[in-house]
Formats: structure tokens, sequence, C-alpha cells
């Protein structure tokens, strides 16, 4: 394939991708049927994905698609049975009235409620995940289902009944609005964290997160007096900001301390610290979840070293984080910026407290915790030994080695 | 849209301990709004008798149809636009709190 031909054929994709999100969204809104929406527009973007990069990218490449997603619909609802002779005929009515390109107004409105109606809390929390990446993002349901170690037909079952349960239990196709929305925004968030940590983890699909991210922004911009919304975009690009450094060639975890600074991706670095310090409830006694987590993450990719990190900050988002959503593992890290914010026996000292619930029993970080903490208060000895001990009950080889590792530094001095 | 709302216990209530509301309240409220069609309390399950016919036999016994540690201890029927507005209608009812409660939609023979 010449230069040429290969741009042309990314610039067909770009452009189809980012008109199929609004194309499926309006469907849905016009019909009433996802499955039908869904297929349709699938069509669309084949024929799209075909015909574009020989020909060019239409003029208005949304108007393109939605014409022929709307007329392969027609198509299929007029060939279809007769029992569904009603709704069929309304959706045909509507359909034929629809303009080709939708008014502005109605794409904001119908991508925010296609994400709402994905991640319904009256939906269970997998399928919700699921179908956010099959009807927004356009995974396919093999790729979906292998990230999810399931069969293909499992997922396929999962997603129908999904659907069944969206058109038969009348969940609405709608933004919450007022005290609702207030209530159903986190949920919304949940799922794309959710998205986000599929993408992340060893096992994860990469691009995964990069759809997380792209929806996030999205909601961001919709919603831009949602402060936890766009916290959540800036967290993302701060944990993304480090995918080149947070492995080692053999695919182990490689601790923050000794990760390569400058192989960061700055760019989302800056763009994250830009987004933070326009929260208008960024001061710490007002910002959520998402802000405290972000605001951590910040001081971390803007120190250049582990000892000029701004701890004493961080110290206190997880008190904050603590009072808001108490999790033994926000107090172990609570733990830890304080052993290094205000010395190590003040680390200590939260650990303890942390451990005494018994909730950290199976967490050798906890020790791992413990023996840093020990190390940096002066008894090498005793640290090694924890070192050792969280070593044992490291859940894989690679955390084993690099436990065993320290405990052999600690004790060389 | 009908929904039936199947009103439960719970072997873990809510431990706010603010007052929860008056259920003569919320049937008064939710029938005047138009929400509420019908409904009723059910005497306990020591009450309940099962049918059921089997070869042109009927066979009666005494008992729920299952035994499950949640029992259902009333119903209402409500007329809804969409699942938001019936779950806005349940939530309000005092047994969200002191048990749970299931809404199912009235099923559409339409479809498929």
């Amino acid at each position: 394939m010449t230069d040429a031909r290969a741009a042309a054929a990314q610039a067909a994709a770009a452009a189809a991708t980012e008109a199929y999100q609004r194309i499926v969204a309006a469907l849905i809104r016009i019909t009433g049927d996802w499955t039908l929406a869904e297929d349709c527009a699938q069509e669309a973007l084949a024929l799209a994905l075909d015909r574009w990069p020989a020909d060019g990218v239409p003029d208005n490449p949304g108007g393109w698609l939605m014409t022929v997603a709307r007329n392969r619909a027609l198509d299929v609802l007029r060939r279809g049975t007769v029992e569904r002779r009603k709704l069929r005929d309304l959706a045909v009515l509507a359909l034929t009235a629809a303009t080709a390109e939708p008014e502005p107004e109605e794409i904001v409105d119908d991508r925010l409620r296609l994400i709402f109606t994905c991640c319904h809390p009256a939906l269970p929390l997998e399928a919700r995940v699921a179908l956010t990446l099959r009807t927004i993002c356009a995974v396919a349901t093999a790729d979906i289902a292998r990230a999810f170690l399931v069969s293909e037909s499992t997922m396929t079952r999962r997603l129908t009944r999904a659907k069944t349960k969206i058109t038969e239990a009348r969940i609405p196709y709608r933004v919450p609005t007022g005290p609702a929305l207030a209530q159903r925004l986190p949920g919304v968030l949940a799922v794309l964290y959710l998205l986000f940590t599929h993408g992340y983890n060893a096992d994860g699909e990469p691009a995964f997160a990069d759809e997380a991210i792209r929806l996030t922004r999205l909601l961001a911009r919709l919603m831009p007096d949602q402060a936890e919304a766009a916290a959540l975009l800036a967290l993302f690009l701060l944990q993304h900001s480090r995918r080149h450094t947070r492995r080692d060639a053999a695919g182990d975890l490689v601790p923050l301390d000794r990760q390569d600074r400058s192989r960061w991706d700055h760019a989302a670095i800056g763009e994250a610290v830009g987004i933070l310090s326009e929260l208008p409830e960024s001061e710490l006694p007002q910002a959520g979840p998402y802000a405290l987590q972000a605001q951590i993450a910040a001081c971390h990719a803007t120190a250049p070293s582990v000892e000029d990190t701004d701890w004493p900050r961080i110290a206190d988002c997880y008190d904050r984080l603590a009072e808001l959503q108490p999790s033994p593992v926000i107090e172990l890290n609570r733990a830890v910026a304080h052993g290094y914010a205000y010395g190590p026996a003040a680390g200590l000292d939260l650990l303890a407290k942390a451990r005494a619930s018994g909730a950290l029993d199976d967490y050798p970080l906890a020790t791992a915790a413990e023996a840093d903490l020990t190390a940096r208060a002066g008894d090498r000895v005793h640290a090694a030994a924890l070192f050792r001990t969280a070593a044992e009950r490291a859940h894989g080889a690679s955390e084993r080695r690099a436990l065993l590792d320290r405990a052999d530094e600690v004790q060389a001095g | 849209m009908k929904y039936l709302m199947f009103v439960c216990t719970d072997t873990e209530p809510d431990t706010d301990p603010t007052p929860e509301p008056d259920v003569d309240g919320w049937v008064d409220k939710h029938d005047a709004s138009g929400q509420r069609l019908m409904g009723m309390g059910l005497a306990p399950k020591s009450t309940a008798t099962t049918v059921r016919v089997r070869n042109g036999q009927t066979m009666i016994s005494d008992g729920p149809f299952a035994e499950t540690k949640e029992l259902i201890v009333g119903f209402d029927l409500l007329e809804c636009a969409d699942l938001d507005e019936a779950i806005e209608v349940a939530r309000a009812h005092p047994m969200a709190r002191n048990g749970r409660i299931e809404i199912r939609p009235q099923a559409d023979w339409d479809r498929s």
C-alpha cells in the first residue's frame, strides 16, 4: 500500500469511527431497537471503510453514514415479520421523519443518553461495562468476551439479556436531571473506571484504556459542571502517562521509584494538571474521591524524584479519601504517605492501626510497607526479615523476586 | 407501562435512625398521582396455600411455593412511564428501608 493510500485509509477510519457513536445513538433514539441500530450502523461503517479510502471521505461523513444506516434500517423493518407490526410501523414512521444529520443538540443528548443507559444501575455491572464497549465503542463481541475471560456465546447472551431488559423493563433513554443526576453519575464514572482498569492491568486489553479516556473526555466536555467527570479524566491521563515505564521487558511491574521519569508522557501530565487547576472544587474539603486520587497522582507525576515529592499534600489527600471511602488499601497508602511526609514512626503508627482490623492480613504489600518504613527508621536487620516474610506471602513469582531483592539490598545497606 | 411492586422483608433492614416514611402517606400520594393503581398487604405465610393441577388431579398443600428468608408481605400495581419513574415510587415506600422491593414490568406479548 502506498503512503497516500495508507493515509486515505487512516483518514477514512478516523472519520467513520468518530461518526459511528452518533449514528448508533441516534438510531436507538429513533427506533428504540438496540440490535437493529447496532447492526445497521455497523453495516454503514463497513461500507464506509470499504469505499472512503478510494473515493475520499465525504464532506459530511456523519450524514453519509446516517443515510446508509437509516435506509438499511427501513429495509429491515419493512421486510420484518407481522408479529411486531405495531412497533415496526412506529419505527418506520420515525425513521422516515428523521433528518439525515441529527441537530447538534440532539447529538450531544444522544451520546450522553447512550452512556447513561448503558450504565444504568438496573443492569448487572459486568453487562454495563460490556454494553458500553459494544454499543458506544463498537468493540467486537469476541474481543469483549476475551477480555472478560468468557466464551463469545456467553458474552453474546449477556449482551442480549441486557438489551432485552432495557426494552422490556423500559429503562429510559435519558440523562437524569436534578438530584437523580448526582445519584447516577458516580455509577457511570465507576463503569468508566472499570473499563480503564481492564485496559491497564497486565492481562487487560490496552485499547480499553484508550476507549475509557476517549469516553471520559467526551463526558467531561458534555457535562462541564460535573467536577468528578473532569477529575476522572485527569486521573486516567496521569495513570496512562506511565504506560511505557510501568513494566519491564519481562512484563513485571516496576515500582514508582525505579521508573525512568523522562519516559513518562509529559504532554498527558500537562493536560491533567491543567484540568485539575481549573476544577472549581479542587480545594480538599470539597473534593470528590476522583479529584483526590487525581491530586495524588499529579503530585507523583510532577515530582522530579520520590524524595522530592510533595508528600504532605499526598498525606492530606489520603486523610480526606479515608474519610470519604474508607478501605484497608487506602489506609495502607495513607500510612505510607504519612511515613514519607512526617517520618517512618508516623507511618508505622498508622500502619499498625490499619492492620488492627485484620483486613490487611492477606495483603503482602502491607508487610512490604512495614519493611520499607522499618528500613528507613534504621532497623535494617528487622526490615530485611520483614521483606522476606512479605516475599513468602507474595502472590506471584515476580513480586516475590522483587521483595527478596529488596531484603538483600536492605541487609547490605 | 404497568409494573408490579413485590413488597418483601429483608434479613438486613436499614440501620439509619431517621424516621421512615408513613405507608398511608405513600399510598395517598401515589394514588393521587395516578401512579398506584391498586395494592394490598398480605396475611402471614402461615396462611398460604399452594395449588397445583397434574394429570387432572388437584394437589393442595400448606405453605408458600418457595421457602426463602425474604417474604412477600404485600404488592402494589403501578402505572409508570418507565423504570426510573417506578424506581422513584418504590424508593419512597417504607419497606424499601425496612425490607426490599422488587419491581417487575408487565410482559409484552406483542414483542418477539
